[in-house]
Order: C-alpha cells, then sequence, then structure tokens
C-alpha cells in the first residue's frame, strides 16, 4: 500500500474519533509544550547569568575570608576573619596582574527616611569599587577619597533602596538614618539585577566608606572581601594566582595546610553559575520529557483499544491481501500521526507558554529552534516506540479469529 | 517474487492443462487444551478452472475449515494443497498475502464490508494492496461495481444498501484484483430467497465468462445452481456429483413473485 493511501486512512480512523484522538493527543501535547517552555527557562536563566557575570565588571578576583572545602568552593563567605585592609593595600601594590582593588564590608541595618524604613545592607567600601565593578551611577556622584579618609557620613545608594525609600522623589543630597547616624545621599546606581551566583538582589545596598562602616557601624577592622580587578581578562588567572601566594605569606600559612580565604575570578564564578543552571535545564527538560513518555503511554493504550475495536477490519484486510507488514504499517502511522500532530501543537503551546512566562513572572526565556527540533523528533519517536507493540499486535493478528471477532 | 505465478484473467481460462486445485489427502486439527478437534479427516479433491462448486454439508463438517485452507487463511495439518501447480506449504505469509490479494476473491456470508466506508472505496481496497496506480484502481474499482449492476451506488454507504446489495459490493471487491477462483463461504446465509437466488444470478453469469467458483451452502436450493456438488460429513467428503438440470438463475428469477420496494 503506497503511504498516502496510508496517511488517508490512518487519518480517517483518527478522524472518526475525534474526541479520543484529541485527549490522546493532549499527553503529547503537554510533554512536548512543557519540553520547550523548560528548556526555555533553564536557557534563559543560563543567559541572564552570563549576562550578570559580564555585568559583575571586567577581569573582576574576588578575594574573600573564608576556607575552600576539599570538595570544590564553598558558597558562603566571609565566615572567618582573616582579611584586613593592609591585605588589600599589598594586593595592589604587589601583585603586577592587579590593576586596582577595593575593599568590602557589610552589616545589615533598619535605614530610615522620613517616615520610611527599610532594612538592607550597609556595604564600606571605596570609590574604585564602582569603577571595579563597571556599576555606574544614575543620579549624582560616588563618594571620594577624602571622604573615605574623613570618615564622612555620605551614601550611595542601590536601585532598590532608592524606590523603597524615596519612590519617585529624588534621592540626592536627602539625608537618610542609619543606626540613628544621619548620612547624605550623594550618589544612586544604576540596577544591576540579581547576582549570578547567589540570586541575591545587589541593588538592595547602600554603600559607605569603609572607614564609617568599620568605625560608626560593626566596630571591627575586618574585611569581608577584597574586589580586585586584573590587568586585563588573561591576567585574571595569574592575579589569582598571585593574590593567593602573597595572602598565603601574608597570613603566615605553612604548605600543606588550608588557605583561610577564597579567591575566585570571574571565570570560576561564570563555570559554577554555568554548570549549576544546566543542571537546572536538564532537570526541569527531564521532568518535562517524563510527561512526553506518559503521554506516549496514553498513545499506547489507545492504538490498543484501537486494535481490538477493529480486529474485524483488521482480518478483512488480511483475508483480501494485506500482510503483516501492511498491517503494522498502518496502525504505526496512526500513532505516529497522532504523536506528531500532539507535536505539531505541543509546539506551538510550548512557544505559548514560553511568553506568558516571561510576560506574567518576568523570567528571560529562551525559545530555542534546538529544543523546537528535538521534541518534534521525540515526539515522533514516542509514536514509534509506543505505537509499535500495538501495530505489532494487529499484524499478528490471526485472519480467520479476526474475521470471527464480533 | 518468483513463487506467485502471474495472476490469471478469467478470459484465458479455457486452457487445455485446466487443474487448478488439487487437494491430497489434506487434514486439520484444531487443539483445544487437552482436547483436540479433528475437522477435516483426509480430503482429497480437484477442481479445474471454469467449474462451479458447491459444498454442502451439515453444519461442523468441516465446510468452513476447507474453504479456509483453499483461500490460504490457513495451512493444512497433513496432507498437500496445490494451487496452480504451486505447494502452499512452501510459500511464507507474506505471498500468502499476494496470492488471496491476486489469485483469489472471498465472498463471506456477513458481506465483510468496512462500514463508512462508500461501496467504490471497499470494492477498491484489494487494489491497494496490488500497487497499482490511483486511475487503474478507480477504472478497476468502477468495472467491478458494473459488473454486479451497481455502477450507480458507487458512494454509498454500507448502511444505506440492502444485504443484497452489501453482497454484491463484497462481489465486487472479490472480483477487483481479477482473481482465478472465487471463494464465497454461505454467500446467501443471511439473505432471503429472492436475494439469494439475484446472487446466484451474478455467480452464474461470472462462471459464464469462466470465472472459477466456490461456495459453500447449506440449502440444496442454492446448490443447484452449480455444476458440481461436494457433500461433507464429519471432515470427509462423501459425495462428488455432477449436478443435473442445472436451473439458470435468471430464468428462476422471473419466475419468482417480485419484492414491491
Ligand atoms: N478455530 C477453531 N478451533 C477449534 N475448533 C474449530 C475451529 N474452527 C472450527 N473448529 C471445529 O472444526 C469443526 C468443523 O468446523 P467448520 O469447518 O467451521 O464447520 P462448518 O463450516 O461445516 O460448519 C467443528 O467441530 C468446529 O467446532
Ligand atoms: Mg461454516
Amino acid at each position: 500500500m503506497d503511504f498516502l493511501s496510508i496517511l488517508r486512512v490512518a487519518w480517517r480512523a483518527l478522524s472518526r474519533n475525534k474526541l479520543r484522538s484529541s485527549l490522546t493527543m493532549l499527553g503529547v501535547i503537554i510533554g512536548v509544550g512543557a519540553v520547550i517552555a523548560m528548556v526555555g527557562v533553564g536557557q534563559g536563566a543560563s543567559q541572564a547569568v552570563q549576562q550578570q557575570i559580564s555585568a559583575m565588571g571586567s577581569n573582576v578576583v574576588f578575594v574573600s575570608s573564608g576556607t575552600v572545602n576539599r570538595g570544590g568552593l564553598r558558597l558562603g563567605w566571609g565566615q572567618t576573619k582573616s582579611l584586613v585592609y593592609d591585605d588589600m593595600r599589598a594586593i595592589v601594590r604587589e601583585c603586577a596582574a592587579v590593576r586596582a582593588a577595593a575593599p568590602g564590608a557589610s552589616s545589615a541595618e533598619q535605614v530610615v527616611f522620613g517616615n520610611d524604613n527599610w532594612f538592607t545592607n550597609v556595604q564600606g567600601t571605596e570609590p574604585q569599587y564602582f569603577d571595579i565593578r563597571d556599576w555606574t551611577l544614575a543620579a549624582g556622584v560616588p563618594f571620594t577619597q577624602p571622604d573615605v579618609e574623613a570618615a564622612a557620613n555620605v551614601a550611595v545608594i542601590g536601585n532598590t533602596v532608592r524606590q523603597n525609600l524615596f519612590g519617585a522623589a529624588d534621592p540626592v543630597g536627602q539625608t537618610i538614618r542609619i543606626k540613628d547616624l544621619p548620612f547624605r545621599v550623594v550618589g544612586v546606581l544604576n540596577a544591576k539585577g540579581q547576582s549570578a551566583h547567589m540570586g541575591q538582589d545587589q541593588d538592595d545596598v547602600i554603600f559607605v566608606p569603609i572607614t564609617t562602616l568599620q568605625k560608626k557601624l560593626t566596630g571591627d577592622t575586618w574585611l569581608r572581601f577584597i574586589v580586585v580587578s586584573a590587568v586585563s581578562r588573561q591576567a585574571s588567572y595569574a592575579a589569582q594566582q598571585e593574590i593567593t601566594a602573597l595572602l598565603r605569606d601574608r597570613h603566615r600559612i605553612r604548605p600543606g595546610q588550608d588557605d583561610d580565604f577564597i579567591v575566585r575570578n570571574l571565570a570560576d564564578i561564570a563555570q559554577l553559575a554555568d554548570e549549576s543552571s544546566r543542571v537546572m535545564t536538564l532537570l526541569l527538560a527531564s521532568i518535562a520529557g517524563v510527561s512526553l513518555i506518559v503521554g506516549g503511554i496514553g498513545i499506547m493504550n489507545i492504538m490498543l483499544v484501537s486494535v481490538t475495536e477493529r480486529t474485524r477490519e483488521i482480518g478483512i484486510r488480511m483475508a483480501i491481501g494485506a500482510t503483516e507488514d501492511d498491517v503494522q504499517r498502518q496502525f504505526l502511522t496512526e500513532a505516529v500521526v497522532l504523536s506528531l500532530l500532539g507535536g505539531a501543537v505541543g509546539i506551538l503551546f510550548g512557544i505559548g507558554s514560553s511568553l506568558l512566562i516571561t510576560r506574567l513572572l518576568g523570567w528571560a526565556v529562551v525559545i530555542s529552534p534546538a529544543a523546537i527540533a528535538v521534541a518534534a523528533l521525540f515526539s515522533g519517536a514516542v509514536g514509534i516506540f509506543f505505537g509499535f507493540y500495538p501495530a505489532r499486535k494487529a499484524a499478528r493478528l490471526d485472519p480467520i479469529e479476526a474475521l470471527r471477532f464480533e | 517474487m518468483s513463487t506467485v505465478v502471474q495472476p490469471a484473467s478469467p478470459a484465458d481460462t479455457s486452457r487445455p492443462t485446466s487443474e487448478l486445485i488439487r487437494v491430497e489427502e489434506v487434514h486439520k486439527y484444531y487443539e483445544l487444551g487437552e482436547t483436540r478437534v479433528h475437522a477435516l479427516r483426509g480430503v482429497s479433491v480437484t477442481i479445474s478452472r471454469g467449474e462451479f462448486v458447491a459444498i454442502m454439508g451439515a453444519s461442523g463438517s468441516g465446510k468452513s475449515t476447507f474453504m479456509n485452507l483453499l483461500g490460504c487463511l490457513d495451512r493444512p495439518s497433513s496432507g498437500r494443497y496445490l494451487l496452480e501447480n504451486t505447494d502452499v506449504a512452501q510459500l511464507d505469509k507474506k505471498a500468502l498475502a499476494a496470492i488471496r490479494n491476486r489469485k483469489l476473491g472471498f465472498v463471506f456470508q456477513g458481506f465483510n464490508l468496512l462500514s463508512r466506508t462508500t461501496a467504490l472505496e471497499n470494492v477498491e481496497l484489494p487494489t491497494l494492496y496490488a500497487q497499482l496506480n490511483k486511475e487503474e484502481r478507480l477504472t478497476r474499482a468502477r468495472e467491478a461495481l458494473r459488473t454486479v449492476g451497481l455502477e450507480d451506488r458507487m458512494d454509498h454507504f454500507p448502511s444505506q444498501l440492502s444485504g443484497g446489495q452489501q453482497q454484491r459490493v463484497a462481489i465486487a471487491r472479490s472480483l477487483v484484483n481479477r482473481p482465478s477462483i472465487l471463494l464465497a463461504d454461505e454467500p446467501t446465509g443471511n439473505l432471503d430467497s429472492r436475494t439469494s437466488v439475484e446472487i446466484m444470478d451474478v455467480f452464474q453469469q461470472l462462471n459464464d465468462q469462466g470465472l472459477t467458483i466456490v461456495l459453500v451452502t447449506h440449502e440444496p436450493d442454492i446448490s443447484r445452481f452449480a455444476k458440481r456438488t461436494l457433500l461433507f460429513r464429519d471432515g470427509k467428503i462423501r459425495r462428488d456429483d455432477p449436478v443435473a438440470d442445472r436451473p439458470r438463475a435468471g430464468e428462476v428469477l422471473k419466475a419468482l413473485p417480485k419484492l414491491e420496494d
């Protein structure tokens, strides 16, 4: 039997039970749609992470206090008190691959402006920090080195803090209170979004001079981290090594002993983030894949029902000359038509839900042609795989028995 | 496929070497759990081209079993079956399907048409498995419907046709690939007596044109339209008689009271 005739017979058999066929396809529709949407969410997240990482600043190397686990990098930083201001000075002075460095320490504080208050992270640093992290200001100016030397009560606020304390009003020149101390707002930062490695809101922050933070807010001299800018992207590995050697020396760590600090460069962080988003994509895709398999089982089920219902038809076809192959091809085609149709609708459904996720949740969702192609192929494969057994069953029927079937 | 002999058209059945079917000492057992049903107990018969054979016998005497063997739907448990000098036992399933498709035509008691499929499409069905092109398929299907007098019912569905008309469609379907033999298992079993005679009229005309017909019936009134009768009893052929004074179904019809419809 030629392919066109097989297709026509398959189409007819399927359209004879429209509701049943549609319900059967629903499983594949949801499966394919879910694969496309989930892979889209995963890839969108990964893309967003990559953007955030490059937004972190050029050639950035992070040094934080803490220890490295044997298994890999530990994410919680600032656990141990080991970094001091002089470490930062030494890094700038002695590491050839380092262009600039800025200190960092922080304290969680209640911040008040007028009747509004906001609980946020107050970070102490120096003016070059904004340059190292490529972080531009939306309004005003950063605080200055003289501000640092004088431990002045000046602040540069992040976008989230601006929104929560000032709404639409202009914060520059206003005075906010941190721990009951008045601080003059000198600058407002542009939004930077969530951080790559921990998903924190990076804009929920207030920057003050490091000296001000240490003397007036925390009362200690430890640094949580040092942000370093290497002279070039290629130099960031060299910088990492120089810093490690320097700090081990300064902290008098003997060979074989663990570091009491962590040095990470952007590439490491990017890789880490990339890996975790790949794992997430895979996880989402496999969950969606399971529903595709469930859809396939639905097809198998309905095909088995159909074979039983049409036993007599199969007998007639065999009696007038259909071979086992003819019958098998017939039912296999029906299963594949079901699953491919489901796949086609599922692709539309997947694209639709991707757009909806972007619209409703604001997530970046990537509609990738590769995912669509894979989903389409997969739905065809599901049809073949789950259609095979019912088709085989139909082909193996004994024509005499089949003709006698009521 | 070399084992499949080219289908003969009904026209060339007057060749002198005219043996079409040779059955030798055929037995058929059915295993039913512990018990074993001996449905055919040594059947031997030859049927030549152009014959019109009626198989008679009580229910359970093995008629359908025998027809299924002739129709290559089943194989004998022992014995030989030669169809056009080919030993069917040597053929694989695919070759048997090809024989059913091209050499044999089936007509059943229950018509066995595909529902929700038009008369024309039902008749076309065997041509689909014969790999004919679309044009040839339609030409043949129309021609076959014309042969059974249903050219004006081509687009009707089986449910829109009377029993006799449905059986004619089934006959047209069995003819469409121009087989050598038409096998009919109680084709008039579901039909009233007048319609039965109408079907026998069709059969007689086809036989006149050279088609070999083997038909099962348990009605003596029907069997007398054939040229030869075989009587089955307990899985054996007990009698093999030529029919004397064979009536023409066409004539009989004229004598029968017309149905008002
Ligand atoms: N598939 C089968 N399995 C078991 N027994 C069968 C089967 N088909 C037929 N028989 C038995 O074989 C015998 C002959 O049956 P059948 O050829 O159908 O008789 P007929 O057509 O003459 O009425 C019967 O006893 C019947 O019960
Ligand atoms: Mg019978």
